[in-house]
């Protein structure tokens, strides 16, 4: 554990104390058992305390937070045999989407994800997580592989945006992103999105029109970052925290409006304080999800999709 | 012509009776910024006689332009949550809506209308752009699906003109997921074997662009209209770089293979009109018999 969120500060000073104990013990032999274990369980409390309630702007940190496990890392400890697919066969490959053929839990499968990088030369690699048309047209080109073969589709949605660029415009960045929700719209295998980050708008929503959309605990989705929102209706990006509030973007707020189906629950603290934790959990979530669509005719998964996407907005926040 | 037409078409003439009286008798073209006559810019479609600049026009006046006789029937927009998100920015969302409510007389940013365009039977779907700037919420979604849905009934083509900044934030995701309700919505058309052709005008961006606008069978665009993704702030901010001349201009994007044809306005109800008696000609066939089956082809099963 490296960074702290600014609301973890309390949290910090504590694991600060506990790091200087051990290496004052290191050098006398002091015991300091009991007095490190009174320190971690004030460290729990804080933690359960806080992330019990997180507001949606904090929310919203945790789920950019650089050590959240990312796309790539699910696939590393989630998926064997990977076998990255790359290229939209039309104009490049985009690193900003990973896709590929694998097993999970022994099946096959194609899973398809946003990932943003780890260090600096990985996020530039990955574009940030903000795909170019490119990586939607090749996400739109692996669905329909998978469809032809009979493999369920896995996405992992966790991204800013789609990129604003002057060269994803010509290249229809819309259109692209139009179809990679028609495709979804239109598969006839099972398709199982999970929202492990943040799921940015139109940039999201390509990959997670599915017949079961999974979210993280303290990921976030929605029509707009905080920040663009509120430099939008607020006319500075400094209300971003009272945007977050108003755009019901939390996961709890999700599944009571239907938008989603299951939350995925974080270890104590959140993903990144235990990513094998958080990820075995998807794992979990994954599994029973696909076994629930295993078995179900391609024509039956296609309408229930859309049915299931028409029927989003019966619920309301009352 | 039938009782109900003799009934109905009057009252349609009489809604824009109204418009008739000019509140301003000369206008500046925002291009040129020559002024016009009012009358001449109304024959002109409020295209500016000068330098050939196409404003923008309401919904109601579209509609006129494009339906036989001007004359068309509108149909009540489905009823949907209000304020589903109960969203407060520096105003109350239902304040907002209110308001524009007001301003407009209409539900919400679009006009659902069915009639005849050069005598096919047709439905269009057309944004109000200054309702909140023609943004995508739940009314806006149900309107499609309502209108996608006439259309099947009538086995009528379906003409969309969207002129939308994007998703209405107030609506948070219930907007974004909008997006995907069109969607299905058109795919539903488009199994039915109906045409789908969207007639986009300035501005179309963001989650409008990104979902309905962009699947056309046939996309034209009118000449100067603004139509992208991203916003052109955005993007600049974000590349810190100027953008190239007449970029996300329709076009532009003509030249970068994005649209089918960029057409006058003047020249928009007969190229619509031709487009649909071609595409009309022949037998129509619904998806469940368009492909011949061989007995070979197996739909797709998810493999155990």
């Amino acid at each position: 554990m490296n960074s702290y969120l600014d609301f973890e500060k309390p949290i910090a000073e504590i694991e600060g104390k506990i790091r200087e104990l051990r290496h004052l013990s290191g050098d006398g032999g002091l015991n300091i058992v009991e007095e490190v274990a009174r320190l971690q369980g004030k460290v729990d409390r804080t933690l359960r305390q806080t992330y019990a309630r997180l507001t949606p702007w904090q929310k919203a940190l945790v789920a950019r937070h650089p050590e959240r496990p990312h796309c790539l890392d699910y696939v590393a400890a989630l998926v064997q045999d990977f076998t990255p697919l790359a290229g939209d066969r039309k104009f490049g490959e985009d690193r900003a989407v990973i896709g590929g053929l694998g097993r999970f839990r022994g099946r096959a499968i194609m899973l398809i994800g946003q990932e943003k990088g780890r260090d600096t030369a990985e996020r530039v690699t990955h574009n940030f997580g903000m795909p170019n048309p490119e990586g939607y047209r090749k996400a739109v080109r692996l669905m329909r592989l998978a469809e032809r073969f009979g493999l369920p589709v896995v996405t992992l949605v966790d991204t800013p945006g789609a990129y604003p660029g002057i060269g994803a415009e010509e290249r229809g960045q819309a259109e692209a992103i139009a179809r990679s929700i028609e495709t979804c719209l239109d598969l006839r295998v099972p398709i199982v999105s999970i929202v492990i980050g943040e799921g940015g708008s139109g940039g999201a929503i390509a990959l997670a029109t599915a017949n079961k959309v999974l979210m993280l605990e303290h990921a976030i989705y929605s029509v707009i970052s905080p920040e663009g929102c509120a430099s939008i209706l607020w006319r500075s990006a400094e209300h971003a925290q009272e945007a977050a509030e108003a755009l019901k973007l939390t996961s709890e707020d999700l599944l009571k409006l239907g938008v989603i189906d299951e939350i995925i629950g974080e270890p104590l603290g959140g993903a990144h304080r235990a990513p094998a934790d958080a990820i075995s959990s998807v794992g979990e979530a994954l599994e029973r999800s696909l076994s629930e669509l295993r078995g179900v005719a391609g024509g039956d998964l296609r309408s229930r999709r859309r049915q299931k996407v028409l029927a989003i907005g019966q619920k309301t926040l009352g | 012509m039938s009782w109900l037409e003799r009934f109905a078409r009057p009252k349609v003439r009489a809604l824009f009776r109204k418009d008739d009286i000019p509140e301003k008798l000369w206008e500046k073209c925002p291009a040129c910024e020559q002024m016009i006559f009012h009358r001449e810019l109304e024959a002109q479609m409020r295209v500016c006689p000068h330098c050939g600049h196409h404003m923008r026009i309401d919904a109601r006046t579209r509609l006129s332009q494009l339906f036989d006789d001007g004359a068309f029937q509108t149909i009540e927009l489905p009823a949907v949550p209000v304020d589903p998100l109960r969203f407060r920015d520096r105003k109350r969302y239902p304040d907002r809506l209110r308001e524009a409510q007001g301003a407009s007389t209409l539900a919400d940013a679009i006009i659902v209308a069915h009639g005849k365009l050069g005598g096919h039977q047709t439905v269009i779907a057309a944004s109000e752009f200054s309702f909140m700037g023609g943004s995508m919420g739940m009314a806006v979604g149900e309107a499609l699906v309502a209108a996608a849905r006439l259309a099947t009934l009538q086995e009528a083509p379906l003409i969309v003109i969207p002129a939308s900044g994007g998703a209405r934030m107030q609506e948070g995701v219930l907007s974004l997921v909008q997006m995907a309700r069109t969607t299905v919505a058109i795919e539903e058309l488009r199994e039915a074997g109906l045409p789908y052709i969207v007639v986009l005008t300035d501005p179309t961006t963001g989650g409008v662009t990104a979902s309905f606008a962009m699947i056309g069978d046939i996309a034209i665009a009118e000449p100067g209209a603004m139509i992208g993704f991203a916003g052109a702030r955005v993007i600049e901010e974000t590349i810190r770089q100027q953008l190239p001349a007449g970029f996300q201009k329709a076009e532009y994007l003509l030249d970068h293979g994005m649209l089918d044809m960029v057409v006058h306005r003047h020249k928009l109800r007969e190229t619509l009109t031709r487009v649909i008696d071609l595409l009309m000609t022949a037998p129509r066939s619904a998806d469940v018999v368009a492909y011949p089956r061989t007995g070979l082809d197996i739909p797709a099963q998810p493999r155990a």
